[in-house]
């Protein structure tokens, strides 16, 4: 008997599905699909989007409607789900991780009537768009905070795949700290991975013991924040706030904020003037900034990374301007020259006061 | 006083109702969950195991995620037998793809039939000669192959690593870590127009009837299951040791090369860093649902590829979470695991002598 008041919430479900479907048909919402490489409760990269995700649905309150799948693999298993989101009438598709970009590619042939919208990859299309943030502003303006706080004069990185833009965060970090601590020094490894809170962990353990006093990471979760907290030493929060994990220990966060995408591209969707588009927002645009500063960032400190980022708001500054030499004494930006974006997305070699090399 | 103790004679029958009883429980306790989740079970139910079998694209998912768990599985289960323990299914698997992508890279630009069997081909050899490696490893210097394998599983990831951001990364790629995309003779082309499905799919299958007779006919497997079961009466009837060793680490090795293979030549269709969602690690849980049998692992295979797929159509369909997949797969172990014990041993309550 238990049964029966299961069935009759079914019917009485299937009932409602059947009313809302009949009263989407007035002017049903558009369907926008995202694709996570990690969970939402990452509390970084995939945790930013997706409050990029709930702050663009909440704009377009009834004119939107938004599904998400976390946890995809870089896999053969990411052209099924977006395949499926597609054929499932999303008519933009938001994936937000490199390994997605084949994938992304083959599937946007096979639906040329739906928007595909791919971060951090190179490949685009008729109907397939690129979207990125210079994640390296906001590293560059943590790396002056580094650079005035650390002791020691050693940083360290918790690198997750040695891409271009992770070698480009690094350097831009680097050449932060060096801005204001010429014999400011970093120090990466490598995890692997993009979201691995052991290995995390690990790696900002044997940054610590080697002498680094203040962490940042280019990984998605919190685990280098938490143990920053536990061995008394500095670390940031990336793409999202994490002082909730180590409210001593963090002395900024790089915040990113995808939503200024995210609704600059659903609305041309929805008024159907949506064109392949290839953006990099950066700190001029709204999309990342430096907040979040801990109780030990001395005012002086604040005020100079507050300054730093009001250039590049304006368009005073770039990281990657010359004279500017790769950790081999190559030279990489000639003087008075900044590093072209196409330069900056092939990035592929550690700036000076980085150590060792890439991994290949 | 409660007294666990084995059973004298464990029961046949329960052994193969055990695995339906675990997903039994499972989906009891599931159902349970989606409630408190405040999602209608039987809708979820519904999403979870048949909307992805709806379309022919969900079918063809299906094969495709199953086959190489079930090929994996297959020969892991004929070391498991024997009980030799190759937990590093994923390196091996690893090694596969790596020496069929370079198949693939240094053929690129050229012609022929040849290029993709010489690839599976390459793909066995690799996978085969990193269980060799633990194989000798257990042999010469009796090291645990449960800690060998897994350990080698970590160095493939490095050595892949290496490749696709060194000598094998695609110069046109803007140094990204990925091999060049393959050129079409070096793919699987799928059967169906639409669909991915591919050949790769006719090795999978060819390969379980072979295990079948292999487990059911061979002398040498007869070999492997006394040296499991009952070592010293192996050792009595002189079969050797070490070569159940070899056997089983080579033979697991190799079947998961060849789905390293066919993963880098079908669905992917590169060398990448992510080439493999955890097939290596997954199929041991396939292999020991299916009850370590040829059958019972096709079966227990399509069942963890219907939990993958319907953990996405969940997340679509409902907006569940993705960790439900991971919840499903956990639940059935614990269960299937819990109900072997059961059958193996019983719970026997002893009056307490006083004195």
């Amino acid at each position: 008997m238990r049964f029966l008041p299961l069935l009759g919430r079914l019917a009485a479900l299937a009932l409602t599905a059947c009313t809302l479907a009949g009263a989407a048909h007035a002017e049903e919402p558009l369907k926008a699909g995202f694709i996570y490489i990690g969970p939402t409760g990452d509390h970084g990269w995939t945790y930013a989007h997706d409050q990029g995700r709930k702050a663009m649905e909440a704009k377009f309150a009834g004119k939107v409607k938004t599904t998400f799948v976390e946890n995809v693999p870089e896999t053969a298993d990411a052209e099924r789900v977006i395949r499926d989101l597609a054929s499932k009438g999303h008519k933009v598709i938001f994936a937000t991780s490199f390994g997605y970009m084949n994938a992304m590619d083959k599937v946007a042939r096979q639906f040329p009537k739906t928007v595909f919208m791919h971060a951090t990859g190179y490949k685009s299309g008729k109907n397939l768009g690129i979207y990125d943030v210079r994640t390296y502003e906001g590293a560059y303006m943590l790396g002056v905070v580094a650079g005035k706080m650390s002791k020691s004069g050693k940083l360290g990185v918790v690198g997750s795949i040695a891409i271009p833009e992770v070698v480009r965060n690094i350097n831009a970090f680097t050449l932060g700290a060096r801005s204001v601590n010429p014999k400011a020094t970093t120090r990466v490894i490598w995890v692997n991975s993009w979201f691995d809170p052991g290995k995390e962990r690990e790696a900002a353990l044997a940054l610590i013991s080697q002498g680094a006093d203040v962490l940042m990471q280019n990984t998605d979760s919190p685990a280098v924040v938490q143990t920053a907290q536990e061995k008394g030493v500095f670390a940031f929060g990336w793409d999202s706030d994490m002082s909730k994990f180590g409210g001593k220990a963090q002395l900024a966060a790089s915040v990113l904020n995808w939503e200024v995408i995210y609704s600059q591209e659903v609305d041309k969707v929805l008024k159907g003037t949506w064109k392949t588009t290839d953006l990099w927002y950066g700190v001029k645009e709204g999309a990342v900034t430096i907040d979040n500063f801990g109780p030990a960032v001395p005012a002086d400190v604040k005020k100079l990374a507050e300054e730093r980022r009001d250039a590049l708001k304006a368009g005073k500054l770039h990281p990657f301007t010359g004279p500017l030499k790769d950790n081999a004494g190559k030279e990489m930006v000639a003087a008075g020259q900044t590093m072209a974006d196409a330069d900056l997305r092939k990035m592929n070699a550690y700036v000076e006061g980085v150590e060792g090399s890439i991994p290949k | 006083m409660q007294l666990i103790e084995p059973r004298a004679n464990p029961s046949r029958t329960m052994r193969w109702l055990a695995p339906p009883l675990a997903i039994l429980l499972t989906l009891l306790v599931a159902a349970g969950i989606f409630a408190l989740l405040g999602k209608p079970p039987l809708q979820a139910f519904y999403v979870f195991f048949i909307e992805p079998l709806e379309t022919s694209n969900g079918w063809s998912e299906l094969l495709l995620k199953a086959s190489p768990l079930i090929l994996i599985a297959q020969g892991l289960a004929l070391g498991f037998r024997a009980r030799i323990y190759n937990i590093g299914a994923e390196g091996q698997l690893l090694l596969g793809a790596i020496c069929a992508s370079g198949v693939a890279i240094y053929t690129d630009g050229m012609e022929g039939a040849w290029i993709l069997p010489a690839m599976v081909l390459a793909g066995a050899v690799g996978g085969g000669l990193w269980g060799a490696i633990p194989a000798w490893l257990r042999t010469r210097f009796q090291a645990q192959e449960t800690l060998t394998t897994l350990m080698l599983a970590y160095v493939a990831t490095y050595l892949l690593s290496w490749l696709v951001s060194g000598p094998w990364r695609d110069p046109s790629g803007t140094n990204f870590p990925q091999s060049i995309l393959f050129a079409e003779p070096a793919m699987f082309t799928p059967l169906f127009e639409g669909l991915r499905i591919n050949a790769s799919v006719y090795i999978a299958a060819a390969l379980v009837p072979v295990f079948w007779l292999f487990v059911a006919k061979s002398f040498m497997a007869y070999q492997l299951a006394v040296g499991g079961e009952a070592p010293a009466a192996a050792r009595y009837a002189g079969f050797s040791a070490n070569r159940t060793v070899w056997v089983s680490l080579v033979i697991s090795g190799a079947a998961a090369g060849i789905a390293g293979a066919a993963e880098a030549a079908g669905p992917v269709g590169q060398l990448t860093l992510s080439l493999s969602p955890g097939y290596g690690y997954a199929a041991i849980i396939v292999a020991w649902v299916g009850r370590l049998h040829p059958l019972g692992i096709v079966l227990a295979g399509l069942l963890m590829a219907l939990i993958y797929l319907g953990g996405e159509a969940a997340q679509v369909s409902m907006q569940l979470p993705a960790a439900i997949s991971w919840l499903f797969q956990g639940m059935l172990l614990f269960f299937l695991l819990g109900a072997d014990a059961f059958v193996d041993f019983r719970l026997r309550q002893r009056k307490e002598v006083t004195a």
